[in-house]
């Protein structure tokens, strides 16, 4: 799995990190998305799943 | 369908106080989850109560926040101009732009470093609380000052004031209060705010508003005075009442839920899931929120026109079958889902991990203090705030 992530789009609500702390982070500068993990153990995936539900700007996206 | 007709008035009564009005569901869930009404300001316009319609509209920038009738309030007078920096009121590419300046200040990481202070506030208050004995109101003593305190703190804003900004915020919050007094009650804070700034400005602090001035003063070019009193109104306003709400509200759904209390008292690490599902069942922000239409757009088979109002009830969707299942029942151990409580799209709340971080630490401590919180009235005795912007609690009597 692939994580993509777009910085224009976010808006910096934070809720991919609260999802999955261990890929997800905010930049200090503008809380703007930060990718830890571009390509996260399996074990993440329903962590992300939800991170990309959850996120209000449709910022996260995953490919195989 | 027929639109010569009037259209039904906007469901409010609520058969429970902690459940969304049961035509809502049923619109939602059978009838016509799309649908016409008659709002209580006499405006006409549609009604959308499935969480995926309402995610759509709110992610949807044919939709704009400009339109700043106020639903639910009769007699309105035309708005003043609006002051630029008034995020709830600006569409892309303004809102990011004036967003952006504020977000570093609410992150997930600046919220737990402020978990420490937040925690010795409540410690404090439920100290006080403790002292004080007998029958007690729990809005008075911790859950409306707690988050006006921290809001405060982090602001610099002098928490002496309180009385002032409270008294504007129930003003405001009131869907009765004459539209006159509304007018002036913003006009008068924003006063208020501007001496603040320039206080502030001559003698500095280490706290929000003085860093944005700072940032001002730097030549950070979207920031000016009139910028720096509406971020200050929207983050005084927004940040100590909706919160203050969700912990009275909270407190007494937990209290007539033994179940899910007993679970939370035995597992106090459940305090996050708990406060997440806490958000989706109650959503002070009952009412919904509002967009209108840019351009004609079609969503579920129905034709939005140019120039139309939307109300989307964010708390009929928190409850839609689609989202979760078994919606109506309260369940602290749920993994969390997509809940609208903060809205969703480029306006999601601003200050969401300040709220998460202020509901997590009271809901991990509260019942750990006093585990034999009960409320010190019949529940049909509690004060609801039916006639509020923000529902909750006007008071919440508990003894222990």
């Amino acid at each position: 799995m692939k994580v993509l992530i777009d910085q224009d789009r976010c808006c910096g609500a934070g809720s991919c990190v609260l999802a999955a702390p261990e890929v997800f982070d905010q930049r200090e500068e503008d809380g703007i998305v930060a990718l830890l993990d571009p390509t996260p153990d399996e074990s993440q995936r329903a962590l992300v799943d939800d991170a990309v539900s959850r996120c209000p700007a449709a910022a996260i996206s995953v490919v195989e | 369908m027929t639109e010569t007709m009037a259209a039904p008035p906007f469901p409010m009564q609520r058969q429970c106080p902690f459940h969304p009005p049961q035509e809502i569901s049923d619109l939602r869930d059978s009838a016509a989850p799309i649908s016409r009404m008659t709002f209580p300001s006499g405006d006409e316009g549609w009604l959308l109560t499935r969480h995926t319609d309402i995610r759509s509209v709110l992610t949807d920038s044919r939709f704009t926040v400009r339109n700043r009738r106020f639903l639910f309030a009769k007699n309105q007078q035309d708005p003043p101009p609006m002051r630029r920096g008034m995020l709830l009121s600006m569409d892309a590419p303004e809102h990011p732009a004036y967003r952006k300046l504020l977000t570093r200040e609410f992150t997930v990481r600046r919220m737990q470093h402020l978990r420490p202070r937040i925690q010795q506030i409540v410690d404090e208050h439920l100290d006080a609380m403790a002292a004080k004995g007998g029958v007690v109101d729990l809005v008075e003593e911790l859950a409306l000052p707690v988050p006006s305190l921290v809001i405060c703190e982090l602001l610099g804003v002098p928490y002496a004031d309180r009385d002032h900004f409270q008294s504007v915020t129930v003003d405001l919050l009131r869907l009765d209060t004459p539209p006159e007094r509304r007018l002036a009650a913003v006009e008068e804070f924003n006063q208020y705010l501007a001496v603040l700034v320039r206080t502030k400005r001559l003698d500095p602090g280490e706290d929000l508003l003085s860093d944005l001035i700072a940032r001002a003063d730097a030549g950070e070019e979207l920031i000016d005075d009139e910028v720096l009193v509406s971020f200050a109104f929207l983050l005084l306003v927004a940040g100590h009442e909706t919160t203050a709400n969700m912990i009275g509200l909270s407190t007494a759904v937990l209290l007539e839920n033994p179940d899910q209390l007993d679970l939370l008292k035995n597992k106090p690490e459940l305090a996050d899931k708990a406060v997440e599902e806490l958000l989706r069942y109650l959503t002070i922000i009952h009412l919904g929120l509002q967009r209108s239409a840019l351009e004609d757009v079609e969503i579920g088979g129905h034709l939005i026109k140019a120039g139309e109002i939307v109300a989307l009830h964010v708390s009929g969707a928190n409850f839609d079958p689609a989202l979760l299942e078994d919606a109506e029942r309260l369940d602290i151990t749920r993994q969390p889902v997509a809940h609208l409580t903060f809205g969703f799209g480029p306006h999601q709340c601003l200050g969401q991990q300040l709220a998460r971080m202020e509901l997590r630490v009271v809901f991990s401590t509260l019942f750990e203090r006093f585990p034999t919180l009960e409320l010190a009235a019949p529940l049909a005795e509690i004060p609801f705030r039916s006639d509020m912007a923000i529902y909750g609690v006007h008071k919440l009597p508990v003894r222990w």
